[in-house]
């Protein structure tokens, strides 16, 4: 058996009280959601925190609802096994749904929140081992070193970014409601994940995630997440990407959005598809657009499979689905 | 006289079913005794370090530290084959690979435990480490053990029948190719675990999570010192094997020192990790084979080379190298053949047996040669296949006694279950189907130290209450042997399954068995178990005659009841029968045994015992593939496996056996891989990073039992564990080359593998 280390557990019953705790404890607290991530981590020995605050019995983070501007809000405890069946998000955000019901394996989407994937820590070959593994390695940037084993001389951590629900949030442009016990403030899910794996959440010490707000679709909106992994369930993604097409009545295309993860720590918004505005989804474009995902996505060597796989496959998957939206 | 044909061949389930599955049954790591200790082991993060100086000090001062042990207090070599005793518990003078054992700290919880083991300080000295099995074969400057003869060799077999030379000279189709098996694991769901505790006697009692209870036995008396019958061994249920637990292992005999050492109970449960650690599974090999066929596609000769890359210890693997070669010598005629096997020594964890032993590796090359040659020479796989078999009750090339061999059955089964006659050649591009075929034991002539004694033994006990109770020393490892027995005896008897409790796997209550591997418990305890209900049954057949005046031969013991079969009007509740047979003959028992035939099994030349085995299984498998040719992906879309077990005793323990075996090769053949980095350390020590197929990924398997009797079989009964397995793999491999043109000969078939191939496909169409 993996030991958990020792820390001290409160499960406060408001959200002004958590966020009280979090504030109290700075930096050696940390927020308990599903714990699929954090406790495997915790007896990796990957972070040691004096105080984990369970989110479990606050109604302020529960709760699937649309706003008065027609935006989609979830709770940030809202677990991925219910925001895969919800009505709601199944409509007004598919691409989301689709995430959070591929998550990991069932028993994972019972436990596992929107909030906690939103703030998965990122994942690499040489950091998600026990301490003898670890050991053996000599360490590197983010576990007990100073050297990346994935891109050698390399400054920051290029762990990578494995939470399914990240990229489609990105290509929806939602935000993030982060509150603390002397202030709130929205925040992009793009701008929340950071470029260093060391510090992958922008998230101050004694901050939580309460929701997120996706904006309303406009009508002809077509999104998608891919995810490939070797394995139909359990499996984080080796390569994933996220797709949002909006056209007008014509079919013509209003905006093209696609957002790759599981490269580095942060999601790829895939830059420069503004001038396929105007055109319509055709066989040609679907394949001038998995061209351009190719070349600006890399994929390292941070997850277990050959990058350059992974980056041929990235291109397969978007074409394919464009080729589905044809017409 | 058999009493119940229901439940001989009837569709029972496991008599120990509802408690596996409703929580009930206790796993070693279940077990709890009061003052329990934890323990954990120090290991080493080198592959190959020289061990300078321990300092368990900063340990010991550890409040809740009860104590350290290290290679000094278990100076003691030991190892499965008494021939290759190359291990210690702990590191003696050198670490062999990363995570070898070093020390163990016993404490009073696992987290204390985990934290004394961070504080002991080892210093190594890193020597060079050899992690390729060619350079390790080829270099003579560093010796992972330095007793062995320059060169790292475990083991090294040369054997050639018939004239090979010759036939290659003269054969019109000559295949010469390269096959790389990969290293897998066994990945079994229960993590190993020992608990070991002395009582105010001195006796010293261990719960292992073992497949061989007896060999532990034997390696705590050797080890410790200590006399055999101050020992005593249980295995209680155990959570999966597949060869992975079927030797002594370092937590079994560290827990029984430290309990020896603290006089509180010891517990030591495996990470996951230190199970990938630990391992014990398939060798990688390398197969260079060459192949000679005539015009028709008769098989004429066929020479292979293998190299076993074996890890830091020998393990079974002096059985391994002799098996690589001896088991390709059927189901086909061979009338030439000549092996080199080697096993190498490199700085990895150690292989040993995984299901199917020895044999996997190269049944895939065979079979993809034999893909080949129907393909050169335009005849039906299936064809091929049948025209090479080599036929019952006779002996293969290299002199192991064939009995019976359903094959022809087999093949027949899997062609039309498959549509194989109607749709192979007729499929759309991208979408195949591949055959391959297969042989393997039930259970080694030999055992494993040479003796004279039983190989399984049975104690069968009646009474007034009309209960039954079989001790055997059999170790159910989720195969299902507890269940066997009984079903033996209740065929014998007449009595209910319920109304069997099997007593198994405890060296004070048992006899003796030598464990579960080799697939030789059905054949072995079988026919011990099915000797002692006969014995039993003749005793309470007697008594009943007596009372009814009849002859014994027409009383029938069946549906729990005596009957008499002249009138079968005239009957008695078993409980009854057996009164009158306890009031006859006092306490009603009896005990069988079983050893192996030993005339006319095998050849006398040496190594010519390895393979020899009282009754070969037989299996065919089809697989249908779809490979999508973009991206790689080869998806199983259905198994299709036939596979001879003799009789089936319990045709739903069979058919679980074929599916196991079934998904466990298809899992080998696309995903896993039991792989070190350059360093030495495994690349996936965990179960998310070393992929076993979920059941979203399992391909539909559709089961035949083909029952063709061996006079060496109880009711004419083979084995089913492992001989599914084999040609699951290179069905699989030739379903892809049958769907898309192209061969994939380095397992495991990945999607770069394959788009890799396509490529190149895909170039030389261009160039033409």
């Amino acid at each position: 058996m993996m030991p958990l280390p020792r820390f001290a557990l409160a499960r406060p019953g408001s959200l002004e009280e958590a966020a009280r705790l979090l504030s109290d404890a700075g930096a050696e607290g940390r927020v308990l959601a599903g714990g699929t991530d954090l406790l495997v981590n915790l007896k990796h020995g990957l972070a040691a925190p004096r105080l984990l605050v369970s989110i479990d019995r606050l109604p302020e983070l529960r709760g699937v609802s649309v706003d008065d501007a027609g935006a989609l809000v979830v709770g940030a405890a809202e677990r991925l096994a219910d925001i895969a069946a919800q009505v709601l998000v199944r409509a007004r955000a598919p691409a989301i749904a689709g995430a959070a019901g591929l998550a990991a394996h069932p028993q994972a989407r019972n436990m596992g929140t929107l909030g906690g994937n939103v703030c998965l820590d990122v994942r690499c070959r040489y950091v998600n081992r026990t301490p003898l593994w670890r050991g053996s390695l000599g360490g590197c940037l983010k576990a007990e070193g100073d050297v990346c084993h994935v891109v050698p001389g390399g400054k920051n951590c290029m762990a990578a970014l494995s939470g399914d629900t990240v990229a489609p949030l990105v290509a929806l442009d939602a935000k993030a409601h982060l509150v603390s016990a002397s202030a709130e403030r929205w925040v992009s899910i793009e701008a929340l994940r950071g470029k260093d794996g060391r510090t992958p959440v922008a998230l101050q010490p004694g901050e939580l995630v309460r929701a997120v707000r996706i904006p309303a679709a406009p009508p002809n909106r077509r999104s998608a997440y891919l995810k490939w992994a070797v394995r139909h369930a359990v499996d984080f993604p080796l390569v994933a990407v996220a797709l949002v097409v909006d056209a007008g009545a014509d079919g013509a295309i209003e905006s093209l959005r696609v957002v790759a993860s599981v490269l580095g720590p942060k999601p790829r918004v895939v830059a420069g598809l503004d001038r396929f505005r105007g055109e319509r989804i055709t066989p040609q474009l679907a394949s001038a657009v998995a061209e351009q995902v190719t070349r600006q996505c890399v994929p390292l060597p941070n997850v277990l499979y050959d990058p350059q796989h992974r980056r041929r496959r990235l291109g397969v998957m978007v074409r394919r689905q464009l080729d589905a939206w044809v017409g | 006289m058999s009493g119940s044909p229901s439940v001989l061949g009837g569709r029972h389930g496991r008599i120990d079913g509802a408690e596996q599955v409703t929580g009930a049954a206790r796993f070693a790591d279940d077990l709890s005794l009061p003052r329990m200790l934890h323990a954990r082991i120090v290991r080493s993060p080198h592959a190959h370090a020289r061990l300078v100086r321990i300092d368990s000090s900063k340990a010991l001062s550890l409040p809740g530290v009860h104590a350290v042990i290290t290679g000094r207090d278990l100076p003691t070599p030991y190892g499965i084959i008494p021939w290759t005793t190359d291990e210690h518990v702990f590191a003696v003078e050198r670490a062999r690979y990363v995570g070898d054992a070093v020390a163990a700290v016993a404490a009073i919880d696992e987290a204390t435990a985990a934290r004394a083991v961070a504080a002991i300080e080892v210093e190594y000295e890193v020597l060079p480490a050899l992690l390729d099995p060619e350079e390790a074969a080829r270099r003579t400057d560093v010796q992972i053990h330095a007793s062995k003869r320059p060169g790292n060799l475990t083991k090294q077999v040369d054997l050639a029948f018939g004239d090979v030379d010759a036939a290659f000279a003269e054969a019109p189709l000559l295949l010469e190719n390269d096959y790389a098996f990969h290293g897998t694991t066994h990945a079994a769901i229960e993590p190993h675990c020992a608990l070991a505790q002395v009582d105010g006697d001195g006796l010293l009692t261990v719960w292992s999570a073992t497949q061989v209870p007896h060999y532990l036995h034997r390696a705590l008396a050797s080890v410790l010192g200590l006399p055999a019958r101050r020992i005593r061994v249980i295995q209680p249920p155990v959570g999966g094997g597949f060869g992975g637990k079927s030797e002594p292992f370092d937590l079994e005999l560290a827990s029984a020192l430290l309990a020896l050492r603290t006089g509180r109970p010891v517990k030591i449960l495996y990470t996951r990790e230190e199970v990938f650690l630990a391992h014990r599974g398939r060798h990688p090999t390398r197969i260079h084979a060459r192949t000679a066929f005539d015009r028709d596609g008769h098989l004429v000769a066929h020479d292979a080379d293998l190299l076993l890359d074996g890890g830091a210890y020998a393990s079974f693997g002096l059985v391994t190298t002799y098996y690589a070669g001896q088991l390709t010598s059927l189901p086909y005629r061979l009338p030439a053949y000549r092996y080199r096997s080697r096993r190498v020594y490199t700085n990895k964890p150690a292989c040993g047996p995984k299901r199917g032993h020895g044999a996997v590796q190269p049944r895939f090359a065979m079979e993809v040669q034999l893909d080949r040659a129907a393909v050169h020479l335009g005849i039906d796989p299936i064809e091929l296949r049948r025209k090479n078999f080599i036929g019952e009750n006779t002996r293969t090339v290299n002199e192991l006694r064939v009995g019976s061999l359903g094959l022809l059955a087999c093949l027949d089964a899997v062609e039309r279950a498959s549509g194989w006659k109607e749709r192979r050649g007729r499929l759309p591009r991208g979408r195949g189907l591949g055959v391959a075929a297969s042989a393997y034991i039930s259970g080694t002539n030999y055992p494993i130290y040479p003796n004279e004694m039983p190989q399984s033994a049975v104690q069968l006990c009646a009474d007034r209450s009309g209960r039954v109770r079989v001790f055997a020393g059999t170790s159910d490892i989720g195969q299902g042997s507890s269940t066997m027995l009984a079903t033996i005896v209740a065929a014998e008897l007449g009595v209910e399954l319920a109304d069997i409790r099997v007593v198994a796997a405890d060296t004070d209550l048992t006899p003796v068995d030598l464990g579960a591997y080799s697939s030789r418990i059905t054949l072995m305890a079988g026919h011990a178990a099915m000797d002692a209900a006969r014995e039993v049954a003749s005793m309470v057949r007697r008594a009943v005659a007596k009372k009814w005046e009849a002859s014994p031969k027409d009383v029938s013991l069946a549906g729990g009841l005596a009957i008499d079969i002249c009138d079968p009007s005239r009957t008695m509740p078993l409980a009854d029968a057996f009164v009158l047979a306890e009031s006859a003959f006092g306490t009603l028992g009896a005990v069988g045994s079983y050893n192996t035939p030993k005339e006319g099994i095998h050849g006398d030349y040496r190594g010519g015992t390895i393979g020899a085995t009282p009754a070969f299984s037989a299996t065919a498998h089809v697989a249908e593939v779809t490979v999508d040719e973009e991206t790689g992906d080869v998806v199983v879309e259905k198994i299709w496996c036939a596979h001879d077990c003799g009789k089936a005793l319990s045709p739903l323990l069979v058919e679980g056996q074929i599916e196991g075996s079934c998904y466990m090769g298809f899992g080998e053949a696309l995903m896993e891989h039991h792989e070190t980095d350059a360093a030495g350390r495994l690349v996936a020590p965990d179960l998310l990073d070393y992929r076993i197929p979920t059941s979203l990924d399992t391909p539909f398997i559709a089961s035949t039992i083909v029952e063709a009797p061996d006079e060496n079989g109880p009711y004419g009964a083979k084995e089913a564990g492992e001989g599914p397995l084999h040609s699951s793999i290179p069905a699989i491999a030739n379903a892809v080359f049958d769907a898309v043109g192209v061969r994939i000969d380095e397992l495991p078939i990945t999607p770069e593998k394959v788009l890799a191939a396509l490529d190149k496909q895909r170039e030389e169409q261009h160039r033409r």
